[in-house]
C-alpha cells in the first residue's frame, strides 16, 4: 500500500516529475516556486539526472529547447515574471513541435507584483503569451495530490502530441503542505521513442532538422496547418474537468485550481442552507471545456466565476454559455485569496 | 595519377549556400565541415544555428541540427549536451547574435565550462537585417544605424569578446583567427580543430572567433573587403591564441 | 595539360573572384558565360601552370572548387 506523506506542493510536483521519468531539469530560482528548483538540485543527482541552475529564465527555457530536441523528458519550473521571460522560448518550442513540461506557480502581478498566490496568468498561459499561432496544453490541478497525479499525464501529453504542456499552479498550491500518495516510477520503454525526428546524431542515417523556421511562406503555412491539426485533435480528446452537485443545482460556481477547491467549500455551505449550488471546475484550461460547461449550465439561473484575478477565465466561461444565462464574476487580486465566507456572501447577494 | 586533393567535405550538405558572393561565412562553414570529417564525428555531431545570415547553417551541414532563438544558441547547446553528453555539440553564431543579444548565454556557457564548441563569426555588423551597427562595429564605421559613423560617446566601444572571455575559468580553448588568405585559412582550420578536440576530450568550453567579411553591407567587393578587414579589423581585434589548455595534439 | 588542375562547379560558384585573386599562378579567370543564378563563374583558362596548391579551394566561400593534384600514389 502506497504511503501517504506530508509534503509541500512544490516538492511534491518535483518528485512526481522525477517519478514520471524526467531526468533533465533546468531552472532559475523565483518565489513562490524556489523549493521546486531546490528539490531538483538535491534529487536529480540521486537518479543520475541533470540539474542545472541557469543564468536566467531566458537561458532555462532555451536549455529546455535544446534538451527537448533530443527527445528526452525535460522540464522547468518558474513563477509568473520568470514565465514572462520564457515566452520567446516557449513559442520556439511550440513552433518546433517539441515535447516539454512547464510548471508555473503563479504569483501576483503585473510587473514584480508580489509573491502571494494569484491566477492572473490565465490569459498568458491559455491564449499564447509568446508570438505566433500556438497553444500549450494547460492543466490546472486543484490539490497537491491532483498535481502529483497530473504530472505524468503532462509528460505523456507532451510526448504524444509533441507540444509543450503547462502545469498552472497558483502560489497556494506550491506553498501548502498536504498528505500525498506518490505514484510508482514510470517505466519509459517506448513511451517517448522519438527516434524518428529527435536530434541524437545521424550515426549514418539522414540528418534530422528540428526548427520553428521556414523562409518559404507556403511551407510555413503547411507547418502551421500541421500543428493546428494536432491542436484540433487535442481539443477533441483532452478535455478535463470536474463537477459537483450540478444535477439539481439552480446556480453554478466556476473556478479552477485552488479556487475550485475553495468553491467546493462554498457549495457545501450553501447546500446546508438549502441553496442549490453546483460546481464546475475546469482542469484543462486549454483545451477549455466549452461544450461541457455549456451543457452543465443548461437550465441554470446564473453562473458565477471566481478567480484570483480581475477576470480572465470568465471570458471563456462567457464564450461557453453563449449568453444562455447571466455570468457573474467575483475576484480578488494581488495575492488576496477569496475566502469561502466571502464568496458565499457574494452568492447570496446575487441571488437577491 | 591525379587525385582530388581538395574537395568539398563530406559533412557539408549538397545544398548551395545562401550567402552573398565572397562572404566568409562559406569559408568558415567549409572549415568546420573539414574538421568534422577529419575527426570522424559527423554521425555524432549536433549543431545549433543562430539567427543571422547563418540561420540556414543547419541546412548546410549533413548533421542533426536546429536553429536557436537569436542569441540563445549556447543555452540550446547546453540543453543538448547535458541530455546527450556523448555527442559533439557546436554553435555557430554571428557577432550580433553572440555579442549583443546573447551576451549572457555565451559568458555563462563558457563559465560553466560547458563541453560545447562555439564558432563565432565577427563581421562587425548585423548582416542579415541589412547592415545595422553591431556591438563589434568599429569606431567611425558607418552602418545603417550609425549613419554618421559609430561614436564612442553615444554608441560605446567595439566589444572584444575573446578578451572578455579569456578570464573565464571554464574556457579551455580560445583563439581569434581570420580567413583572409590561404595561410590564414589553414591556421583557422587548425584552431577550429583544436576547439573540437577540446570538446572531444571533455575538457570544457571552446570558442574560435573568426574575423569575417560582409561585402554586401560594407559596400565593398569581396577582395576590397578582405583588404579592409586586414587594415581595420585586425587592429581592433588582434589575431591570436587567448587560452589553450588543450596542449599538444598529434 | 598539366597533371594539376581544378574543377569548378559552375552552379555553386557565385563569381566572387577570391579564387582568381589568390591563385599564385594566375591560371583562373571569369568565364564569359553566366550560370543559372546570373553569376559569371570562375574558370581555369590556363591548363598548363596550375601547381595544385589548393589556394583557390581554401578561399572559395562556396565550396565550388575541387583541386586535382598529381600524386605519387597509384
Ligand atoms: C529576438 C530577435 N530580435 C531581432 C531579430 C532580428 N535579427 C535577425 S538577425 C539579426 C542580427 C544578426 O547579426 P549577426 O549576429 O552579426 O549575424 P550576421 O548576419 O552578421 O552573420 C537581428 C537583429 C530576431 N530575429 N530576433
Ligand atoms: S549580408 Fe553580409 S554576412 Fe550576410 S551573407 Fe551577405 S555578405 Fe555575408
Ligand atoms: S590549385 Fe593553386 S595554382 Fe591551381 S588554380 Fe588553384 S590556386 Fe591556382
Ligand atoms: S572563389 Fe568560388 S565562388 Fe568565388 S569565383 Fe572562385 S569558384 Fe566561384
Ligand atoms: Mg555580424
Amino acid at each position: 500500500m502506497a504511503e501517504r506523506i506530508m509534503v509541500k506542493g512544490n516538492e511534491a510536483m518535483a518528485e512526481a516529475a522525477v517519478r514520471a521519468g524526467c531526468r533533465l531539469y533546468f531552472g532559475y530560482p523565483i518565489t513562490p516556486q524556489s523549493e521546486f528548483t531546490e528539490y531538483m538540485a538535491r534529487r536529480m543527482p540521486e537518479v543520475d539526472g541533470v540539474f542545472l541552475q541557469s543564468e536566467s529564465e531566458v537561458a532555462a527555457v532555451n536549455m529546455v529547447y535544446g534538451a527537448a530536441c533530443t527527445g528526452h523528458r525535460v522540464m522547468t519550473s518558474t513563477s509568473s515574471p520568470g514565465f514572462s521571460l520564457m515566452q520567446e522560448g516557449v513559442s520556439y518550442i511550440a513552433g518546433a513541435m517539441l515535447p516539454a513540461v512547464f510548471v508555473n506557480v503563479v504569483r501576483g502581478g503585473p510587473g514584480l507584483g508580489d509573491i502571494q498566490p494569484a491566477q492572473s496568468d490565465y490569459f498568458q498561459s491559455t491564449k499564447g503569451g509568446g508570438h505566433g499561432d500556438y497553444h500549450l496544453i494547460v492543466l490546472a490541478p486543484g490539490s497537491i495530490q491532483e498535481a502529483v497525479d497530473l504530472m505524468e499525464t503532462a509528460f505523456r501529453l507532451a510526448d504524444n502530441y509533441r507540444v509543450p504542456v503547462m502545469m498552472l499552479a497558483d502560489g497556494m498550491l506550491g506553498q501548502m503542505m498536504e498528505p500525498v500518495v506518490f505514484p510508482e516510477y514510470v517505466k519509459l520503454d517506448g513511451i517517448n521513442d522519438h527516434s524518428s525526428w529527435a536530434l541524437r546524431g545521424t550515426d549514418g542515417r539522414e540528418p534530422h532538422k528540428v526548427t520553428s523556421f521556414d523562409i518559404d511562406p507556403v511551407r510555413l503555412e503547411e507547418m502551421n496547418t500541421e500543428t493546428h491539426k494536432v491542436y484540433e485533435e487535442i481539443r477533441s480528446k483532452e478535455i478535463r474537468f470536474e463537477t459537483h452537485d450540478l444535477e439539481d443545482a439552480d446556480y453554478i460556481l466556476v473556478g479552477y485550481g485552488t479556487m475550485g477547491r475553495i468553491l467546493g467549500s462554498v457549495v457545501k455551505m450553501a447546500r446546508k442552507q438549502g441553496i442549490k449550488v453546483g460546481l464546475f471546475r475546469p482542469i484543462s484550461l486549454w483545451p477549455f471545456p466549452y461544450d461541457e460547461l455549456k451543457k452543465a449550465a443548461k437550465g441554470k439561473r446564473f453562473c458565477t466565476v471566481v478567480e484570483m484575478s480581475t477576470g480572465q477565465m470568465v471570458e471563456d466561461v462567457r464564450l461557453s454559455v453563449e449568453g444562455a444565462l447571466p455570468v457573474h464574476f467575483y475576484g480578488r487580486t494581488g495575492g488576496m485569496v477569496p475566502t469561502p465566507d466571502e464568496v458565499f456572501k457574494e452568492l447570496v447577494r446575487l441571488i437577491g | 595519377m591525379e587525385k582530388a586533393t581538395y574537395k568539398k567535405p563530406k559533412s557539408l550538405a549538397e545544398k548551395e549556400f545562401s550567402y552573398c558572393p565572397g562572404c566568409h561565412h562559406g569559408i568558415i562553414h567549409r572549415l568546420v565541415a573539414e574538421v568534422i570529417d577529419e575527426l570522424e564525428i559527423q554521425g555524432k555531431t549536433l549543431m545549433v544555428a543562430p539567427v543571422g545570415c547563418s540561420v540556414f547553417a543547419y541546412e548546410f551541414f549533413d548533421v542533426d541540427g536546429t536553429v536557436a532563438p537569436h542569441g540563445r544558441a549556447p543555452a540550446v547547446a547546453t540543453g543538448m549536451k547535458r541530455a546527450m553528453p556523448e555527442r559533439m555539440v557546436f554553435t555557430y553564431q554571428g557577432d550580433g547574435d553572440l555579442a549583443a543579444i546573447g551576451t549572457a548565454e555565451i559568458i555563462h556557457a563558457a563559465n560553466r565550462g560547458e563541453k560545447i564548441t562555439t564558432i563565432f563569426v565577427n563581421n562587425a555588423i548585423y548582416g542579415m537585417t541589412g547592415g545595422q551597427m553591431a556591438p563589434t562595429t568599429l569606431l567611425g564605421m558607418k552602418t545603417t544605424t550609425s549613419p554618421y559613423g559609430r561614436k564612442a560617446e553615444t554608441e560605446g566601444f567595439p566589444i572584444h569578446v575573446s578578451e572578455l572571455l579569456k578570464e573565464t575559468a571554464g574556457i579551455v580553448y580560445l583563439e581569434r583567427v581570420s580567413v583572409s588568405s590561404p595561410q590564414e585559412v589553414i591556421k583557422a582550420k587548425a584552431a577550429i580543430k583544436k576547439a573540437f578536440i577540446a570538446q572531444k576530450k571533455g575538457l570544457g568550453f571552446s570558442l574560435v572567433e573568426v574575423l569575417s567579411t560582409c561585402p554586401t553591407n560594407w559596400g565593398l567587393d569581396p577582395v576590397e573587403s578582405i583588404n579592409w578587414l586586414n587594415e581595420n579589423m585586425k587592429k581592433e581585434y588582434p589575431i591570436g591564441v587567448f587560452v589553450d589548455k588543450v596542449g599538444d595534439i598529434k | 595539360m598539366s597533371k594539376n588542375f581544378v574543377k569548378i562547379d559552375e552552379e555553386r560558384c557565385k563569381g566572387c573572384g577570391l579564387c582568381i585573386n589568390f591563385c599564385p599562378k594566375k591560371v583562373l579567370s571569369f568565364s564569359d558565360k553566366f550560370n543559372s543564378k546570373g553569376y559569371r563563374p570562375a574558370q581555369q583558362h590556363d591548363l598548363e601552370n596550375c601547381i595544385g596548391c589548393g589556394f583557390c579551394y581554401m578561399m572559395c566561400p562556396d565550396a565550388a572548387i575541387t583541386v586535382f593534384k598529381e600524386t605519387a600514389e597509384v
